[in-house]
């Protein structure tokens, strides 16, 4: 220990000293602190998580095929053969369930993605770039806008056709726009720090500070829209399908479980109705409660409001 | 500052402010229409081929001409020209499927979707300003908790399911059906109202719960500001602190939210109509759409643009005259 020169310590604790000093938390602890602070939020995020296992594991866990018609017993009750009873053709509901989470999460989960991407992209490079770059995607984002999110997407579908890609791309088009604004406003605080300057003054390329300079710390906000969207792009392929425009038979899809042929029913078997809605409902309560909570944690302007 | 917003510049500025966001309005909805024209060009398959799907096999002249009366055998921009000319001159073109003008269609469907979503607006702002306002007061307590899950419930529920869910609840528990066919409010009104009231109830719920949130964090914000202070501290009542001096100033951006629901409302109409069986405009939309009814679709999509864009200008003009420390301009 002796033999090492001192100059290096000395070097790394200046390194170390004003911010770092504290070492930065682990994840268990980060999840930890978050669960007591935000009880509700770690509500939520539980819901999802046994959401998606439901999903991952929809195989193992289904006891029927959720595709497999049986005339003999058609709108049958809740019971121990049948958990969540069966619809007009007979088909298991448990197990529709379970494979529709597959269907709302695979839709929602990707057309929140592909949507804040590129609205992300979008937001970036018009807050940073600013004048007229900026104006024109913004008036473009206005156009976005300016329809009612399910109403866009409805025109989507319909023009693109119903199937799996198809729908997420039409749910995709309108979270762009929101997804922009977002990014943009955080952008175009960021940009204005002292750090972004000093990069400039170091003749960073404007590419390289977009993308590894800005970027990263727009993370906050770009999780808390994720999570936000996530909730509305589940509710939106669930009215998408049960108009008949979401995802096509045979995949079972929560949506369509409440379509107009269940609503027939569903004065004779309620659950054909009841739980397929208790699901969309959990799924989209799930994503709120966590969006909520990760919005207070993360957005620092609404940090202690 | 403070000169400039005596009267005549500030009415000078509102005046430019006016103008400059009709005008980009204006742009905005031109690029709508272009985005609308362009998404319906791109439908697989147009009317002809869904009429002949229906009526079986018939010549290939046939076909041609009923393109040409249909005006979709021209090139694509002189349709969208013509399509913009139309709409400008007021003429909403002919419906496909009904062979009717457009307008006449939609025009008796007017009153029936207007009608609920006033209806559901009311319903949305009686149960989420009083909900907003107490969830703020009692801030963090069991109370404030359980109204935020119950607003939050309220927005992750699809409408469309909870308006079924009210109906088999009625059905199972009361053992009444509500009437699914229209009744008009000259029949029956009292029929009419329950009928109206049932689906703006699932939407009003659903929508009540962005107020609330608003309500709550403005009326947080409010209550923590100087002249708060000082009435409470004059020994006024709680109460009439909240109502008279906060809630004032926290309605603000509440009835910009009111606005922009609006969107957000017509959403929850779209699906909702359809399920409580409403002849609705968001109902016939649907219908339009699967038809692939071109002339409607379209023009009911510009007609939403227009109102949406109509009530976002209008919810910030009212901004500035119940706010006279909003000043617009640069």
């Amino acid at each position: 220990m002796a033999t090492e020169p001192v100059g290096v310590t000395v070097a790394e604790v200046e390194l170390v000293a004003p911010g770092m000093a504290l070492r930065r938390p682990g994840l268990v602890t980060i999840v930890w602190r978050f669960c007591r602070k935000k009880p509700l939020g770690a509500a939520g995020g539980l819901l999802m998580l046994l959401i998606v296992v439901a999903a991952i594991f929809a195989g193992v866990l289904a006891t029927h095929d959720p595709i497999a018609t049986n005339a003999t017993s058609t709108l049958a009750r809740p019971s121990s053969q049948f958990w969540l009873g069966t619809d007009h053709l007979g088909r298991d509901i448990y197990s529709r369930i379970l494979h529709g989470a597959r269907v709302s999460l695979i839709i929602g989960l990707g057309s929140t993605l592909l949507g804040s991407v590129l609205g992300g992209i979008i937001g970036l490079l018009s807050g940073y770039l600013g004048g007229k770059t900026d104006l024109i995607s913004q008036r473009v984002m206005d156009i976005f806008q300016g329809l009612p999110l399910l109403v866009l997407a409805l025109v989507m579908a319909a023009a693109l056709g119903p199937s799996v890609p198809n729908v997420i791309i039409a749910i995709s088009i309108p979270i762009i726009p929101r997804a922009a604004r977002v990014i943009r406003s955080s952008v175009l605080t960021i940009r204005e720090m002292q750090y972004v300057e000093a990069a400039r003054g170091l003749g960073v390329s404007h590419l390289r500070i977009a993308f590894r300079h800005i970027l990263p710390n727009t993370m906050g906000p770009f999780i808390v829209l994720c999570t936000a969207q996530l909730g509305s792009a589940i509710l939106v392929e669930a009215a998408l399908s049960f108009l008949g425009l979401g995802v096509p038979e045979p995949y079972p899809s929560w949506g369509r479980m409440l379509s107009v042929s269940a609503a027939e029913y569903a004065q004779k078997a309620p659950h054909l109705v009841l739980f397929p809605g208790f699901a969309i409902s959990l799924a989209v309560f799930g994503s709120n409660l966590l969006g909520d909570a990760l919005r207070d944690t993360l957005d620092p302007r609404l940090r202690g409001a | 500052m403070r000169s400039s917003r005596r009267s005549p510049p500030k009415e000078a500025a509102t005046r430019t402010y006016v103008a400059r966001r009709l005008a980009i309005a204006a742009l905005t909805l031109l690029g709508m229409s272009v985005i609308i024209f362009v998404l319906l060009r791109l439908a697989p398959g147009n009317m002809v081929d869904i009429l002949f799907s229906t009526g079986g096999y018939v010549s290939e002249s046939d076909k041609q001409s009923i393109m040409k009366e249909l005006g979709i055998d021209r090139p694509v921009w002189i349709q969208y020209v013509d399509w913009l000319r139309e709409i400008l001159t007021g003429n909403l073109g002919k419906s496909y499927r009904y062979d009717l003008p457009a307008w006449e269609i939609i025009k008796p469907l007017l009153p029936v979707t207007i009608e609920l979503a006033i209806l559901s607006t009311i319903i949305a702002v009686l149960l989420g300003v009083p909900t907003g306002v107490i969830s703020a007061v009692r801030q963090d307590t069991t109370l404030d908790y359980a109204l935020r899950v119950f607003s939050l419930a309220g927005l992750s529920m699809p409408s469309f399911w909870l308006g079924m869910v009210i109906i088999l609840v009625l059905v199972g528990w009361l053992g009444w059906i509500p009437p699914m066919t229209y009744v008009s409010p000259t029949e029956n009104l009292k029929i009419h109202l329950v009928q109206f009231l049932l689906p703006a109830l699932a939407v009003g719920y659903r929508s009540s719960a962005l107020i609330t949130r608003i309500t709550r964090s403005a009326l947080l914000e409010v209550m923590r500001e100087d002249y708060i202070r000082t009435a409470w501290a004059k020994g006024q009542s709680g109460w009439i602190v909240i109502w008279r001096h906060a809630l004032k100033n926290a309605m603000l951006p509440v009835i910009t939210v009111i606005g922009i629901e609006f969107a957000f409302l017509i959403g929850g109409l779209v699906v909702t109509e359809t399920v409580f069986n409403l002849p609705g405009v968001a109902r016939f939309l649907v219908e339009a759409v699967l038809w692939r009814d071109y002339p409607v679709v379209q023009n009911l999509v510009m007609f939403i643009a227009i109102v949406v864009i109509l009530s976002n200008l209008f919810v910030d003009m009212l901004y500035g005259w119940l706010d006279p420390r909003v000043r617009y301009g640069d």
